[in-house]
């Protein structure tokens, strides 16, 4: 009977183990997402009191994503540092100015409708100091876009024949780029996800898979609390 | 005694010592030519693949090429340190090779390339049960993540690749859920045979097989992949490097299903035994080989359209592509001629094993023999017809969807057959509910709900709502998993006391029967209800008012995950701990896979016997007699 | 001891059973079942899922009963090694099981090409649709990309707009086409479905039949955000939809400058690969 008890034990035990250690790795994989960053609160005279500064590069780089160096991606700046994050929290019923600090190029919209602003606060945007409603099409290089909150900012990309061009993340302000404001009025609470309609991922078919789908690089979830 | 030139007699196992074992053509070579085929291929693909860098295992950097080289190369590396290149290269250098192999190497056979029929179905049961407890756990995962209607618990990207994973695996691997373990094992012997007609083959399928599912489980290395099973067109395209572990897993799918189906052709054709005609072969066989010429008619289809896409996503050709002149549709065509059949494929061994197990349990000869052959081949013919169907809304060949419509509604027909064999063999019977009976009658019901549920969806009319919708998937759930997976396990129930000479404990098999039946029912019933309020299939996100049906599903569903949990207990109680001594033929049934020995001798037969009736001389002519109970009048 | 008549009491059972339940079906289950009224297409598929559900019924009863009533009569005796009858077949009830099944299926089939060539039953049709209704039609493009559907009204100077809003008991011409992968347009309650194929011009009609809000999903996956391609759609009167359309041309105006000339099918140059 004691040798029936071991075996039991030992086939239970083996199975058990690499079972647990299968589903851990599983479930981690699973239920990566990215770190949620909080949009930094500060009392303006503007009335603005909720900001969120972004930037989008080219090529990620090898410090931000390993995995994936060369993709396309957003950065998000929490307390003075820039974090590989597309998962920010904002508060509800409330304004949030964004700022994206644009260092990609253009690759053009496959669909120009989506090169006006919808959805921001008096339905502009502020490129570099000049405030619009639409930008050309050709030169866009990413929406900001939260379609369940009707929100969408086309963001123009730099120059091809700018100097200084940003090669990977993190990039810094000496480097050629373009600074788009706006700002989105939030309403109920939710998690609302964004994304980009730019066919922007190099490599891929109609510019659209890899970093377009891939969770933390050109999509992301709006938190609203 | 028999002069075939295979027949040998059981030498007793030598056992050699440790490290000569580990030498020489076995598992672990296959394992070590396999990782160096893998990254030989990942090489080679990198140099050819112009501008890319020369980066090993981290680099994730899409390559394409590389990827794919790599497993092919990983493949055939697996195959050869199996030792599946000894025989043509011994044959090469005139030497003369064995037409048979390890087949008398004790339990270190099932661990490797053998040529037995029994030892390949054992393999392919256990490895089969492997990916479908994988499969089932990404089930599991699925659920858990649709407990919330936004994506909470799992990335939306991870989701689509766990929805993929399980249909891939589960339409993949279970193509073979029956064909592989019990048609392997049984119809060699159903029919008289000594072995398959292809042992060599045979042994490569299951291996083909292995191989395929490990790929698909390694798309989470490379991102795993958005399409679902399906993977259509232009989004395959589009995806990561995880689509092309989906593309080379279906493609070695194909190649195994292909060669296992053309090998049980050629073994029921031309090895039956002297006096099985065809109108006494067991009605199982006859299932076996309508699969069969399924298998070989429809993979080829699936092969050549994944080769298709993989050009298309390596060297930018435009087969799918309308930038180039190409068009999804093809894509969506020539996956459904495949994948119509496909769907059949997984059915109609189900229909052989319901009717083949009923006349043992209802100890009646099987009520239209006939009628039921011409059912299944009627299916297997019609399945060639109806692929459009899955294209109802998608505007392609419009003007013909009322002829999709006649021939999906007309498949119902021959299906029907099945259901008036069953209902005939149950007339009057003297029943007796055993665990595989339980799980017949199980599928009966569970089958019924399937077909008429197809009924909405073959009429375009109602199929524009029910199209990629969760009504869909309850539909071939009830079908497949109702159909093909409940057979499976009565199957099983049935025949494991002959492959192992032990039996299952009969209380937990009966509690595994209720909890998953039950359990079955309650998850894809209201998935019906699911998809008619317009929730679409493989979706992350879901209207916040269906929420409550969709935590009562997922619910449900870790009920059916805890009942195989059962099953798996069991069977490692009952067949490894406890090792219960089944009886010679427990369910005195008169087919010809009981009257051999136990365990069955690696040559089956000392004499081939000479068949004068069909296995289903069951009854009496006038519906009594027969020995009295037992018990009777005490 | 006398075997009652088995099948006599089965038929009586079935038919008793049938003669309720399909009526109960038609009453009870009728009304509720998808997608209402929204529509006239979508009252074509109520009826039509009332036919097929009141077919079914009997035919699910008549296997249901049959394996309730041969569990519990016909079993074997406990411990019992009793033998069935030998009986291995009936000609006649082979027939008439093939004829019968026949006639329901093949009528099934003619009556689902009757209701689709009524109105296209809101289907995909295709580029040239077989079927086309007749009247004044409106034209609405639905344009499907990764992950959102626009629309664009080509007879009112090609605005292109974000949400869909339709004039009631207006036959409406959609062209569903997609600018990458397939897509699936969905408007549940109207009782449309039609794939979003790259380079295809995908016709279904509809006419909304009453005021109403309904829901819009993409029923074919299209990547990461296909469950959140999910967007509300409304029917309002001519009178609301002439001021909501002049609304929108304004309030576009920028966007609809930028964009290419209406056509069939839009093919922007592919990002292949290789790039």
């Amino acid at each position: 009977m004691s040798l029936l008890v071991k075996k039991v034990l030992g086939i239970g035990t083996a199975v058990i183990v690499v079972g647990v250690l299968i589903g851990l790795y599983v479930a981690s994989w699973a239920t990566s997402f990215p770190e949620t960053v909080a949009a930094s609160g500060s009392a303006t005279t503007t009335g603005v009191s909720t900001r969120l500064t972004l930037q989008t590069v080219a090529a990620v780089g090898a410090k931000y994503s390993p995995a994936h160096p060369d993709w396309v991606s957003y950065l998000v700046q929490s307390h003075g540092k820039w974090i590989h994050s597309t998962d920010y929290k904002v508060p509800a019923n409330s304004d949030v100015q964004i700022t994206v600090l644009q260092y990609d190029g253009d690759s053009g919209l496959r669909n120009p409708f989506l090169s006006q602003v919808q959805g921001t606060v008096g339905a502009t945007e502020t490129i570099d100091g000049k405030t619009v409603n639409a930008i050309n099409p050709e030169e866009a290089s990413h929406t900001f876009a939260v379609p369940e909150m009707g929100i969408l900012v086309p963001l123009p990309g730099v120059a091809e024949e700018a100097k200084d061009q940003c090669e990977f993340a993190p990039c810094t302000m000496a480097e050629a780029h373009r600074t788009i404001t706006f700002t989105i009025h939030t309403h109920n609470k939710g998690r609302y996800h964004w994304q980009c309609f730019v066919p922007c991922a190099a490599g891929f078919l109609t510019g659209g898979g890899g970093p377009m789908q891939t969770l933390g690089y050109m999509d992301g979830y709006l938190e609203v609390v | 005694m028999s002069t075939t030139i295979e027949s040998h007699s059981q030498p007793a196992p030598v056992r050699r010592p440790l490290l000569r074992r580990l030498v020489g053509f076995n598992l672990l070579t296959a394992v070590l030519l396999g990782v160096a085929g893998y990254y030989l291929g990942w090489f080679i693909g990198h140099q050819v693949s112009s501008g890319k860098s020369f980066k090993f295992i981290s680099a994730t950097d899409e390559n394409d090429v590389a990827l794919l080289l790599a497993y092919l190369f990983g493949v055939v590396g697996f195959l050869i340190g199996l030792g599946f290149a000894n025989y043509p290269v011994s044959r090469l250098l005139g030497k003369h090779a064995s037409l048979r192999e390890k087949e008398d190497e004790g339990i270190g056979r099932y661990f490797g390339l053998c040529t037995d029929h029994k030892v390949v179905g054992m393999q392919y049961l256990v490895g089969i049960g492997l990916f479908f407890f994988i499969a089932g756990l990404n089930a599991m995962l699925i659920r858990t993540e649709l407990l919330h209607s936004t994506p909470t618990t799992i990335a939306p990207n991870q989701y689509l690749s766990l929805v993929g994973m399980h249909g891939a695996m589960m339409m993949g691997v279970m193509t073979s859920g029956v064909l592989g373990p019990f048609a392997n094992y049984f119809v060699p012997i159903m029919i008289g045979a000594r072995r398959m007609a292809f042992p060599r083959i045979e042994a490569l399928t299951f291996w083909l097989l292995m191989a395929a599912g490990f790929i698909l489980t390694s798309t989470i290395f490379f991102g795993g992949f958005p399409t679902g099973w399906t993977g259509y067109e232009p989004l395959n395209d589009q995806a990561v490097m995880g689509m092309d572990s989906y593309i080379v897993f279906f493609a070695l799918v194909g190649i195994s299903m292909c060669l296992l189906g053309l090998n049980m052709i050629a073994t029921i054709i031309t090895m039956r035994a002297p006096g099985l005609t065809w109108s006494r072969l067991p009605i199982f066989v006859w299932s076996v080989l309508a699969t069969s010429v399924l298998m070989v008619l429809a993979a080829p289809m699936l092969i050549a359209t994944l080769a298709m896409a993989a050009l298309d996503r390596t060297i930018s050709t435009s087969f799918f592509m309308p930038g180039g002149g190409g068009s999804p549709y093809l894509f969506e065509n020539l996956f459904w001629f495949f994948g119509h059949p496909e769907v059949y494929i997984l059915a109609l061994p189900g229909f052989g094993i319901v009717l083949e197990l009923l006349p043992v349990f209802t100890r009646k000869p099987l009520w239209g023999y006939r009628l039921a052959v011409s059912g299944m081949l009627g299916v297997a013919l019609l399945s060639f017809f109806v692929w459009q169907h899955h294209l109802f809304v998608s505007g392609i060949n419009a003007d013909l969807r009322p002829f999709y419509m006649l021939s999906t509604e007309i498949i119902s027909i021959p299906t029907g057959f099945i259901f008036l064999c069953v209902m005939g063999t149950l007339w009057k019977a003297r029943s007796s509910f055993t665990v595989p009976m339980l799980f017949c009658l199980g599928w009966t019901f569970n089958f019924l709900i399937g077909g008429l549920s197809g009924v909405f969806l073959s009429d375009t009319p109602s199929d524009t709502d029910t199209h990629g919708s969760f009504f869909v998937m309850a539909h071939f759930h009830y079908t497949i998993m109702g159909g093909l997976i409940f057979t499976f396990f009565a199957a099983i129930y049935y025949w494991v006391p002959k492959m192992t000479g032990l039996r299952f404990n009969e209380r937990l098999a009966k509690a595994h029967f209720w909890l998953m039946f039950v359990a079955f029912n309650s998850t894809f019933m209201p998935l019906f209800v699911l998809g008619m309020k317009g929730m679409p299939r493989r979706v992350s996100s879901y209207a916040p008012n269906l929420h409550g049906l969709n935590v009562w599903v997922s619910i449900s569903a870790f009920v059916l995950g805890f009942s195989m949990l059962i099953f798996l207990f069991n069977a490692v109680y009952s067949l490894i701990v406890v090792r219960l001594p089944a009886a010679a033929n427990p369910w005195r049934s008169k087919s010809l896979e009981w009257q051999v020995p136990t365990p069955v001798p690696v040559n089956n037969f000392e004499q081939i016997p000479v068949i004068d009736s069909d296995p289903y001389d069951y009854g009496t002519p006038l519906g009594i007699g027969g020995t009295e109970p037992a018990t009777a009048g005490a | 001891m006398a075997e009652p008549n088995h099948a006599r009491r089965f038929t009586v059972l079935w038919v008793v059973a049938s003669l309720i339940a399909t009526p109960l079906v038609i009453v009870l289950l009728g009304p509720i079942l998808p997608p209402g009224n929204g529509s006239q297409q979508a009252s074509g598929h109520v009826t039509d899922n009332t036919v097929l559900l009141a077919m079914a019924t009997p035919v699910l009863l008549l296997v249901v009963i049959y394996l309730i009533y041969a569990i519990i009569v016909f079993r074997q005796p406990k411990g019992g090694v009793l033998e069935g009858p030998a009986v291995r077949g009936n000609q006649r009830l082979q027939t008439w099981w093939i004829v019968v099944t026949s006639i329901l299926v093949v009528s099934l089939a003619v009556y689902g090409t009757v209701r689709l060539e009524e109105d296209g039953a809101g289907s995909g049709g295709g580029p040239s649709p077989v079927v086309v209704p007749s009247g004044k039609k409106l034209k609405v493009q639905v344009i499907a990309q990764q992950w959102e559907f626009t629309y664009r009204f080509p007879e009112y100077g090609g605005v292109e707009v974000p949400h869909l809003e339709l004039p009631v008991n207006q036959l409406v011409e959609l062209h569903v086409t997609s600018l990458d992968v397939i897509h699936s347009f969905w408007a549940y309650q109207l009782g449309v479905k039609a794939d979003a194929n790259p380079n295809v011009d995908n016709v279904v009609y509809v006419k909304p039949t009453h005021e109403q809000t309904f829901e819009v999903r993409c029923a074919e996956l299209c990547g990461i955000w296909h469950g959140a391609m999910f967007d509300h759609g409304h029917v309002v009167s001519q009178e609301a939809f002439n001021t909501w359309i002049a609304e929108q041309q304004t309030k576009y105006a920028a966007a609809t400058k930028a964009l290419p000339p209406y056509s069939k099918t839009y093919l922007p140059e592919p990002t292949r690969r290789a790039e």
